[in-house]
């Protein structure tokens, strides 16, 4: 077990993504243990970089469901095309075929659109099914998830029953703007996705950008993190992060200290509102650049 | 890979690891975390097949598997600790700063434990003949119903009669509860094409869509806030108040209550608690050593911080119960109520003075939030309580 994790460390660092021990072991124990993974966390750190990176380390399909609010069932799990049942029905007009023969070539599976949540199941090998957000969908939707979630099976009344050729591995994101049921909670394994402590944001840093000065990526890291200790609205996650990499990088500015207007200005990439982006000022980031030096 | 230890739970009267892992579950799930029978075959699944001598990773793999919200996954790794190691565990509330030691708990108004047993039990049976029953020797019956209707509670002391205004807040916050999560539906006719039934319906006329399906519109329940304000000047109402909105809250999946004086609590999980008396007792214990003036301001602010995010969203109403002395900037109170009036729906401010003969909002913290809330309302009896719910069903 403990050989997987370091692997599974290793790979998913290959495949850009810096991970904990914690993480591995969720990991590691989903593919064990058959459950779901729930991850939750603030906006931005990362919680959808988990599904898509697994799938790449083991070179599976990623499939993604987004869920929004109103999305009900069938949405998610399949649609009849409709225009082609229609003008199947208009064609066979004429055929001398008996209504009841007609319905049944309506609904084969030939005019099914499959949605993600089918998909996964059909899949012939093994995927990784990514449920994204999904407190914004509502309670009736979590519950039906819940169900094909234990038995791995959909129901289509036209059709019947279809089971699972192989079990996806599910992760699912959560925003933390709804609670979840407990039934969806007890069932997935769970790990909360914090914002990276500086070492950690530092290696992100360098994995993300191999090539950045050391001095530079040191200060961005120390930066941020300093800057999420602010009384801030919204907090930059990640992905801020390594954008406010990239614009310092093309700005060539190689250490904060020496252009403080241009760094005050390139912090739109970190603040996303206009409260954040007048409450740090120009003597906020002078004074943040000159802890983090 | 290490060889598999067999095990059984017990063996020649010794503990063995299963039986510490089925314990550790346990253990757990008295704290309140959500675990059942699977999580627990899990549990020993998982360190069945792998090195249960790695104390890491059974501390890990435990982590994932046992822990259901970040609130678990804070207290897991103290916990563990608690159990496997034994080392005390050093507080019970997890209110910064607060010490924990359970005190006599008192309910306003009502003095020994007896007598509360006694309300407790009329309380639990909820039956109204037994309350009419217990009224007797005084005028019973709908006058002295209506009597307490108009009084204000400040003003019932006698132990009987609070107990009846206690089961009428219950029922009147249960029937607010049901005005504000019933459910539209317009099925026969509707602004949408249900698309899908309708080309059903449409194969049996050989695909001319004839008869027409709508969808049905459901109109989702708004979701409630509620902040208590727990300080001296109001204690002669709290106990109403949290009686009240224990009702509401009860099972109402999307509300959300918090207590504030000086400083701000979130206190769904303790009003979750069946038993009220015993929620009111979690809330003494937690608000007990509370000194000092109220600070509306900085509570919004905390609430505006650490938990606004997650329960306000455009369908929320927020119900702030405080008669509005403030011991800090009016200007900040302002501020913090703009930004949650932004946010929510609606801004209700409930004060029991208003109810009070020649109250004017006057002092600075309540003028000060005056133009940032959309209701204004007295809260001092059961009246001005019921009064609400056209207000609320309307929502």
């Amino acid at each position: 077990m403990e050989a997987n994790r370091q692997i599974l460390l290793k790979r998913l660092s290959a495949v850009g993504y810096v991970a904990d021990s914690q993480l591995a072991m969720a990991v590691a124990l989903m593919q064990q243990l058959r459950r779901p993974l729930l991850l939750e966390g603030e906006a931005g750190v990362g919680k959808t970089e988990v599904a898509k990176s697994l799938a790449a380390v083991l070179d599976a399909p990623l499939i993604r469901l987004q869920c929004y609010e109103g999305l009900d069932a069938q949405s998610a799990v399949y649609e009849w095309n409709y225009q082609r049942q229609l003008l199947a029905i208009k064609i066979w007009e004429s055929e001398a075929v008996s209504a009841v023969e007609k319905e049944k070539h309506v609904f084969e599976e030939e005019f099914l659109l499959e949605r993600p949540l089918l998909k996964a199941i059909k899949a012939e090998t093994e995927t990784v099914l990514l449920i994204d957000e999904v407190d914004r969908a509502d309670e009736e939707f979590e519950a039906y998830l819940l169900e094909v979630l234990s038995d791995f099976q959909i129901s289509i009344p036209e059709i019947g029953t279809i089971a699972a050729r192989t079990i996806p591995l599910v992760v699912l994101t959560s925003n933390g703007t709804r609670e979840l049921s407990d039934a969806l909670r007890r069932r997935c394994l769970y790990h909360y996705v914090d914002y990276p402590a500086i070492d950690k944001e530092l290696r992100i840093i360098n994995t993300r950008m191999p090539g950045i000065e050391q001095h530079l990526a040191g200060q961005i890291a120390g930066f941020v993190s300093a800057l999420r200790r602010e009384d801030l609205v919204k907090k930059p996650g990640v992905a801020e992060t390594l954008d406010w990499a990239a614009a310092l990088v093309g700005l060539d500015i190689r250490d904060l200290r020496d252009a403080p207007e241009a760094v005050h200005e390139s912090l739109m990439c970190l603040l996303k509102t206009r409260e954040d982006s007048e409450a740090v000022s120009l003597e906020v980031v002078e004074r943040l650049a000159g802890k983090v030096a | 890979m290490t060889e598999a230890v067999p095990l059984r739970i017990e063996q020649h009267g010794e503990v063995t690891i299963a039986s510490r892992i089925v314990g550790f579950a346990r253990f757990l799930r008295d704290k309140g975390f959500p675990i059942g029978v699977h999580e627990g075959l899990d549990a020993l699944r998982l360190v069945r097949t792998g090195d249960w001598r790695d104390a890491d990773a059974v501390r890990l793999g435990l982590k994932a598997l046992l822990c259901a919200s970040d609130a678990d996954w804070r207290r897991y790794d103290e916990l563990f600790d608690a159990y496997w190691r034994r080392r005390g565990m050093r507080r019970m509330a997890r209110i910064a700063g607060a010490t924990s030691r359970r005190d006599k708990p008192t309910l306003a108004g009502s003095g020994e434990p007896g007598n509360r047993q006694q309300e407790a039990d009329r309380l639990n049976r909820g039956d109204e003949d037994d309350l009419a029953a217990g009224g007797e020797g005084r005028q019973a019956g709908a006058s002295t119903m209506e009597t307490l209707y108009s009084t204000d509670l400040r003003h019932i002391h006698d132990p009987e009669e609070m107990a009846l205004v206690y089961d009428l807040a219950d029922r009147l916050a249960r029937r607010l509860r049901y005005r504000m999560t019933r459910r539209h539906r317009i099925a026969a006719r509707g602004r949408h094409l249900d698309l899908r039934k309708t080309i059903h319906r449409s194969i049996r006329h050989g695909g001319t869509p004839l008869q027409l399906a709508f969808r049905k519109r459901r109109v989702r329940p708004p979701r409630l806030v509620l902040l208590l304000d727990a300080s001296g000047s109001m204690s002669q109402y709290s106990a109403f108040f949290i009686r009240f909105i224990s009702g509401v809250v009860d099972r109402f999946r999307d509300a959300e209550a918090f207590i504030f004086h000086t400083r701000l609590i979130h206190l769904s999980d303790a009003l979750k608690e069946r038993d009220p008396v015993k929620a009111a007792e979690r809330l003494d214990v937690m608000t007990m050593g509370w000194a000092g003036g109220t600070k509306i301001g900085e509570s919004l602010a905390t609430f505006n911080r650490q938990h606004a995010e997650r329960v306000l969203n455009s369908r929320t109403i927020v119900v702030i119960v405080s008669d509005g002395y403030d011991t800090g900037e009016p200007e900040a109170l302002a501020a913090q109520l703009a930004r949650i009036q932004k946010r929510a729906r609606r801004v209700v401010w409930l004060n029991p003075m208003i109810g009070w003969d020649g109250y004017e909002p006057v002092a600075g913290g309540m003028a000060a939030a005056l133009p940032y809330t959309d209701l204004f309302a007295p809260a001092h009896n059961l009246e001005s309580l019921a009064a609400l719910e056209p207000y609320f069903a309307k929502l």
